[in-house]
């Protein structure tokens, strides 16, 4: 099993034309941007909103709980069914893609949200105040403290979307729809085990290499104040000071979802 | 303290779970097939009906079923397995012991390319390749095969009566089926080598499933894979093309079972059930399950009455 | 409406093995990542490659591992088992690091002053650190529940018989009302879990009740 996926994966027919193995990766990565696009088009407005303001929290963190339920095959069948009759002629193609790329952006909604709220919401208070103490006005302590300091938990739940959303985006394959999961599928149906194994192998490396990738990206784009660069003090460190269990039952401090490198601080997913 | 609640809570976890488990049915398992009311699961002279995940495999398997109840042989259902790669596996291994299938695929399972094409010829070859621990029983005349399917309105406008007429045509057409067509006879390979046609994309989508027919039916492809029976050709307005060379071999509805679960008054049951069952039944029994919405049990009990068989 | 009325039965039992699917990997999940994070608490340098490695579990695809693990396990390709195997991994996956950084979030002074009444290293172990860690573990907990609810479904592939049949059922007939019932229904079951969680949390530390603070 372990050689023959071996064979598979090294095959160079495997490695040219299309339906080949880097198409299906640009593809698969494709479909994954737009929905994380997206994703985050809603989610990180609105999650700093929620966090900024105060405001809507309730309801925005219940939503995003309640779209985690959403099972996503299902909604993949009912998003098929549903905009299929709506795709015609010749913008026909996107009939197949769209349901799918609906149900990723579902999927990575509530971790983004999450994100950008806890992230705001978790700036230390004597910032914000020493910002308006400045008089800097309310969009400028967003702009210029809350965001730069929600940074590291922005990232974290864009990752968590990003490792969710490759993973899945192999269900497009299921509606007819290409990317990495058409490796999987195709597999099933000639009984080619080695190309299933050989698929998920791909995926699964590809996320890895995304969220090095987006770990780097942080690295950089994270204020060195923040992430432990500068100062050998990590924000870890300043946890372990605060006494009492409050902290560690806190909302920011509370790990998620899958992570795999090593970012300092995670999102805490599902706050009550 | 702390340790009592917490063995105290894991005591309610469990507790919590396994009334989810054990609550309703009397057997102890809670991942046991839902066994039928005459059934009691864990049985060995109990016999396990399956079926492949789309409605005429569950209509056909409700069938079987019910014609082998009202036999006295205590039945288990596991409807809607996936598809012919999980179910055959499930039939090696045990977890069922009867399903309904079609010949011709079933032969091209155990053994591609053979030649035979009509129902009499694909029946024989079927029993040669079958794996010692199956076998089929009797064939019904029911038959329900791929065709290539086209709009009514896109046929008429290119002339087309049937897979011969695409010739030069072919080229601007995109074509639709189960992602195995790519690579089978039964597929793109038949249409170039037997008709001497390519299409201008392939798109794979199912094996006459939901994904085509919608497909089909708003032109995102020209031309898809669709089942005989489907009552969707009628409703939707599509034809399905003639096969003058029978690239789409014979598919009579056949049931395949495991050899050692088989006696007497079972394969009797089952071969009543093929000898009552033709295309025109069976097509209109599936119109109730997919245009009417029925429940392919109750559709099967109207029938099987109907039959004299329950 | 009247197809959900009409179809309860179907609906509560596909809803107990979706349960028992989605459930019971949780327990044992949590049992394998209890250790794990320990380890890598434990000892530091093993806490990246843990939670990395780990972590990367969470990125196979479902519909893979769904398909594989029969041939992996040498169980029948419907044997339920081989799901669990499935979640159960997914489960390790998101918990390990949830484990480790709840056990790393229990502050220093408190361990030291557990060490100075004279606890063992052990009796440490599940008396103060794991009771204080409770409340991260179960925030990981919650999306780990709520993700194999909706993971589970895609079973449906294989013919495991839960929820996700409903999707199918459905899919074939272009028939809206089964898929919608399926996907309530994973709803429900998942704000269950969520519920129990919270409840279970709830007892495991009064601490917070005590001081006001929200788990």
């Amino acid at each position: 099993m372990i050689a023959s996926t071996w064979q598979w994966l090294t095959d160079p027919v495997n490695w040219s034309g299309p339906g080949s193995i880097p198409n299906q990766i640009l593809t698969h990565l494709w479909y994954s941007a737009i929905a994380l696009f997206v994703a985050s088009l809603i989610a990180i407005p609105a999650g700093l909103a929620i966090g900024h303001t105060g405001r809507g929290r309730f309801f925005g963190v219940n939503l995003a709980a309640a779209a985690r339920a959403i099972p996503s095959l299902g909604l993949l069948f009912l998003m098929v069914l549903w905009l299929f009759p709506k795709f015609s002629g010749s913008s026909g193609s996107a009939a197949f893609v769209v349901p799918s790329l609906i149900v990723l952006a579902v999927l990575a909604i509530p971790p983004i949200l999450a994100g950008a709220y806890a992230g705001v919401e978790g700036v230390d208070p004597a910032a914000r105040d020493a910002a308006k103490g400045m008089g800097m006005t309310g969009m400028q302590v967003l702009r210029r403290v809350e965001i730069p300091n929600a940074m590291p938990l922005i990232f974290s739940g864009f990752r968590s979307a990003t490792l969710q959303v490759i993973a899945t985006a192999t269900l497009a394959a299921v509606v007819g729809a290409d990317g990495l999961g058409r490796f999987l599928i195709d597999g099933q149906k000639i009984r080619d085990y080695p190309q299933m194994a050989g698929g998920s192998l791909v995926v699964a490396i590809l996320a890895l290499v995304v969220d090095l990738l987006l770990g780097t990206i942080q690295r950089y784009a994270v204020s060195p104040g923040l992430t432990g660069r500068r100062t050998s003090a990590s924000r870890r460190g300043r946890s372990d000071g605060v006494s009492g269990s409050a902290e560690s039952a806190g909302r920011s401090n509370t790990p998620l979802d899958v992570e795999i490198s090593d970012p300092r601080r995670t999102v805490d997913s599902q706050p009550s | 303290m702390k340790l009592k609640r917490i063995s105290v809570t894991v005591a309610v976890v469990a507790a919590l779970l396994g009334t989810a488990a054990c609550g309703g049915s009397g057997g102890g398992d809670p991942l046991a097939t839902k066994s039928s009311s005459s059934g009691g699961g864990g049985d060995s002279s109990a016999i396990t009906v399956g079926s492949a995940d789309f409605p005429e495999s569950a209509l056909l398997a409700e069938i079987y079923a019910g014609a082998l109840e009202a036999k006295g042989v205590k039945v288990n259902k596991k409807l809607n397995i996936g598809a012919r790669e999980a179910y055959i596996p499930a039939l090696q291994d045990g977890s069922i012991d009867l399903i309904p299938e079609y010949t011709g695929v079933l032969r091209d399972y155990f053994k591609k390319d053979m030649p035979g094409k009509d129902s009499e010829a694909v029946y024989t070859e079927l029993k040669g390749v079958l794996p010692g621990t199956l076998t089929v029983l009797d064939k019904s005349a029911a038959e329900d095969k791929d065709a290539l399917v086209m709009k009514k309105s896109k046929a008429d406008e290119l002339g087309v009566k049937s897979i011969e007429d695409l010739k030069g045509k072919s080229q601007d057409l995109v074509v639709g089926g189960p992602p195995e067509w790519k690579t089978r006879i039964t597929g793109l390979v038949g249409f170039k080598q037997i008709y001497g046609l390519e299409f201008k994309q392939f798109r794979p989508l199912d094996a006459g499933g939901p994904l085509t027919l919608q497909a089909l039916k708003n032109g995102q492809i020209d031309a898809g894979d669709i089942f005989t029976t489907d009552p969707n050709i009628q409703t939707a307005d599509l034809v399905a093309l003639e096969d003058p060379k029978n690239m789409f071999a014979a598919q009579n509805v056949v049931p395949l079972i495991t050899k050692s679960k088989s006696n007497d008054t079972i394969a009797g049951a089952l071969n009543a059930v093929s000898a009552k069952l033709d295309t025109e039944t069976l097509t209109k029994l599936l119109k109730q399950v997919v245009v009417d919405k029925k429940d392919a049990d109750v559709v099967a009990k109207d029938f099987l009455s109907q039959a004299g068989l329950s | 409406m009247t197809w959900f009325i009409d179809h309860l039965g179907e609906v509560w039992d596909l809803g107990r093995q979706h349960a028992v699917l989605a459930g019971l990997p949780l327990l044992l999940g949590l049992l394998i990542a209890l250790p794990l994070g320990w380890l890598a608490r434990r000892f530091r340098w093993l806490y990246a490659p843990f939670t990395a490695g780990f972590g990367l579990l969470y990125t196979i695809p479902s519909l893979a591992l769904f398909v594989i693990l029969p041939l992996v396990t040498g169980r029948g390709i419907l044997d339920p088992f081989n799901v669990i195997v499935a979640m159960t991994l997914y489960t390790v996956a998101l918990l390990v690091r949830t484990v480790a950084d709840g056990l790393g979030s229990v502050p220093g002074a408190v361990t030291n002053a557990a060490t100075a009444m004279g606890y063992t290293p052990g009796k440490r172990f599940f008396a103060v650190e794991l009771p204080l860690a409770v409340p991260v573990i179960s925030a990981g907990l919650r999306v780990a529940a709520v993700s194999n609810v909706s993971i589970v479904s895609v079973g449906t592939v294989i013919g495991v018989q839960q929820l996700g049949l409903f999707f199918s059922d459905g899919f074939n007939r272009q028939f809206y009302d089964p898929i919608v019932v399926g996907i309530v229904a994973c709803i429900v079951l998942a704000l269950l879990f969520d519920a129990v969680i919270l409840v279970v949390t709830r007892l495991l530390t009064p601490w917070l009740r005590a001081t006001g603070a929200r788990a």
